[in-house]
C-alpha cells in the first residue's frame, strides 16, 4: 500500500512535469530552440495566480485563468523581443539568449515580490481516503493528473486536425517550404510560445499547490527537470514529453522513498544519462535523417 | 505582363550568385529557364517566392511589386512554387499534404480541390492516407506539383521537376506539365533535362554563370549551335 501512494505522488509530481515538458518540446519542435526561460514562466504564473487569489480575493479557477492570460502575452513578447531577431543566428547566441531572459524574469521577481517566499493557497484542498484510510490521494494530485491529461489530447488533437496545427507540424519539419504554403511562420512560432506559456501557467499554479512556498526561484528546478524529462522522451514529441514526465516523476519518488532523499536528484540524472547512452534521440524520438 | 524581374541581383554571403537578371513571364506562358548546376535558376526562382531577396531591381507580379513582400504573401496573390528537391512534408500524410497547400484558402471547400487533384494525381487518391516520406521519387514530385496546385496558382514555378526520376516518369511529369498549361496555368520551369524542356516551352532563356546569356522562342533555342553544344550534346 505504501509503494502504491509512493506511485500515485510520482505520478501527480510527474504530471506537473509533463505540462511543462510540453511546452519546451513544443518550442523545440517548431522554432529550434530550448528555451530555458520557461522555468521562469512557471514562477510568473506562480506570482499572478497567487496575487489574484491572496490580493484580489478572486476564486482560484479564475486566477490561474488571469495566470495564464498574463503568461500567454509574456510568451509572445519574449519570443518577438529577444528570439525572433536572432532567427537566423547561431544557435549558442539564441541560447544564452534564453539563460539572459530567465534570470531577467528571475531577477525582476526579486526586485518585485521580495525573496521571502509566499504562502501560496493550494487551488483544491483536501484528500481522497481509500482502503479504510490506508491510501490518501489529495485532490490536488488528481487534479494534477487530470489536467495533464486533458492537456495531452487536446495538443494532440490540436496538432493532428486543425488547420494551425498542421501549420505548426508544417514548421517544425520545413519552414521554407511552409513559406511556399502561404504559412506565416513567425505567426506560428508566436502561437507555440502563447501555448507553452499558458501551459506554463497552469504547471505553475499546480506545482505551488503542492509545495506552497512560492519564490523567484521557484520555477528553476521543475524547469530544468521538465527539460528532462522532454529530452527523455524524445525531444520535439508530445506524447515523448508527457512520458518522460510521468517517469521521471516517478523514478523520483521511487528514489526518494526507497533510496534517498539527498540522492532522488542525481539517481533522476543518472537514469537520463543511461537512456540517452541507450537511445540517444530518447524514448520515442525520431532519429532526424539529413537531407542530401 | 504577369511576371516582370528587372536587374535581380542575389547574394549568398560574399557570392554573387545572381548577376543582374531580367526576365518576363506573359499570361498562357510555358517560359523555361535552362542551364548547368550551380547557374544561379534556383536561386533566382527563390528570389521570386520571396525566400532570397535581390539587393536592387524589381519584380512585378500582375502589376504589383513583390521584391519586399512576404513568401507567405506573396503565395496569397497566386505565384505557387514547387522548389528544389520537392520538400514535402515527409512526416505528414499524402492528405495532409494537400491540406497545406491549401493554406491560403481559410475558407475553402478542400475536399473539391483535393479531388481536382486527385484527377490529375491518380496516384495520389489511392495513397491519400500514406506518410508522404514512404512515396516514391515520382510520387513526391506529384506529390509536390499537387501540393501547389491547392491554392490553384496564376503561375507555377517548378523548380527541377525530372530530376532524379526514371526516364518514363520524366515523360509523365512533362505530360502533366503540358496538361496543367492547357488547363490556363502559366508556367515557369527551371530545368537541367534542357532538351525537354525546350521542346515544351514557348519562350526560354539561359543562364550561366549568374547571368542570362541567351533568350529566344523554345524552337530557336534548340536549334541554336550554342545550345546544341553546352545543353543538348549536339
Amino acid at each position: 500500500m505504501k509503494f502504491l501512494a509512493y506511485l500515485v505522488s510520482g505520478i501527480s509530481l510527474g504530471s506537473i512535469y509533463a505540462i511543462i515538458a510540453l511546452g519546451y518540446t513544443m518550442v523545440y519542435g517548431i522554432a529550434k530552440m530550448l528555451n530555458f526561460a520557461h522555468g521562469d514562466v512557471i514562477m510568473v504564473g506562480g506570482y499572478v495566480s497567487f496575487l489574484a487569489a491572496s490580493n484580489l480575493g478572486l476564486p482560484p479557477l479564475v486566477s490561474v485563468l488571469i495566470a495564464m492570460c498574463v503568461c500567454t502575452l509574456l510568451g509572445i513578447v519574449i519570443e518577438a523581443l529577444a528570439y525572433r531577431p536572432l532567427r537566423s543566428a547561431p544557435k549558442l547566441a539564441v541560447l544564452i539568449t534564453a539563460i539572459g531572459v530567465s534570470y531577467l524574469l528571475q531577477n525582476t521577481a526579486l526586485l518585485t515580490f521580495g525573496a521571502n517566499p509566499k504562502a501560496y493557497t493550494p487551488v483544491v484542498s483536501g484528500t481522497l481516503q481509500l482502503f479504510d484510510g490506508q491510501l490518501s490521494i489529495s485532490y490536488i494530485s488528481l487534479l494534477t493528473v487530470a489536467c495533464c491529461i486533458v492537456i495531452m489530447i487536446a495538443l494532440t488533437l490540436f496538432t493532428a486536425k486543425t488547420r494551425m496545427g498542421k501549420a505548426m507540424r508544417a514548421c517544425s519539419e520545413d519552414k521554407g517550404a511552409a513559406q511556399l504554403m502561404g504559412i506565416n511562420v513567425n505567426r506560428t512560432i508566436s502561437l507555440t510560445f502563447a501555448i507553452g506559456s499558458a501551459l506554463a501557467a497552469v504547471a505553475g499554479a499546480l506545482l505551488c499547490s503542492f509545495s506552497p512556498t512560492l519564490m523567484p526561484t521557484t520555477g528553476s528546478m521543475p524547469g530544468i527537470k521538465a527539460f528532462t524529462a522532454a529530452v527523455f522522451g524524445g525531444i520535439g514529441s508530445i506524447p515523448g514529453a508527457f512520458l518522460g514526465g510521468i517517469l521521471l516523476g516517478v523514478i523520483e519518488a521511487l528514489a526518494k522513498a526507497y533510496i534517498s532523499t539527498q540522492l532522488s536528484n542525481s539517481i533522476v540524472f543518472a537514469v537520463l544519462i543511461i537512456i540517452l547512452l541507450v537511445r540517444p534521440a530518447g524514448l520515442l524520438g525520431k532519429h532526424t535523417q539529413e537531407k542530401v | 505582363m504577369m511576371l516582370k524581374a528587372e536587374d535581380l541581383n542575389v547574394y549568398y554571403g560574399p557570392i554573387h550568385a545572381v548577376k543582374g537578371v531580367s526576365f518576363e513571364v506573359r499570361e498562357g506562358e510555358i517560359v523555361t529557364l535552362i542551364g548547368s548546376n550551380g547557374a544561379g535558376k534556383s536561386t533566382t526562382l527563390k528570389t521570386l517566392s520571396g525566400l532570397m531577396r535581390s539587393r536592387g531591381g524589381r519584380i512585378e507580379f500582375m502589376d504589383k511589386s513583390i521584391a519586399s513582400t512576404a513568401p507567405h504573401k506573396i503565395v496569397e496573390l497566386g505565384l505557387a512554387h514547387v522548389p528544389e528537391g520537392r520538400r514535402i512534408f515527409t512526416r505528414m500524410t499524402v492528405e495532409e499534404n494537400l491540406d497545406m497547400g491549401a493554406f491560403i484558402k481559410k475558407n475553402a471547400d478542400l475536399e473539391q480541390d483535393k479531388e481536382r487533384v486527385f484527377e490529375q494525381f491518380p496516384r495520389l487518391k489511392e495513397r491519400r492516407k500514406q506518410i508522404a516520406g514512404t512515396l516514391s521519387g515520382g510520387e513526391q514530385q506529384m506529390l509536390a506539383m499537387g501540393r501547389a496546385l491547392m491554392s490553384q496558382p496564376k503561375l507555377l514555378m517548378l523548380d527541377e521537376p525530372s530530376m532524379g526520376l526514371a526516364p518514363i516518369l520524366v515523360e509523365q511529369v512533362f505530360d502533366i506539365i503540358t496538361a496543367l498549361h492547357k488547363a490556363g496555368t502559366t508556367i515557369l520551369l527551371v530545368e537541367q533535362n534542357a532538351e525537354m524542356a525546350l521542346s515544351i516551352a514557348d519562350r526560354a532563356y539561359v543562364m550561366e554563370t549568374g547571368r542570362i546569356t541567351l533568350s529566344g522562342t523554345g524552337e530557336e533555342l534548340a536549334a541554336s549551335e550554342e545550345v546544341q553544344k553546352a545543353y543538348l550534346g549536339g
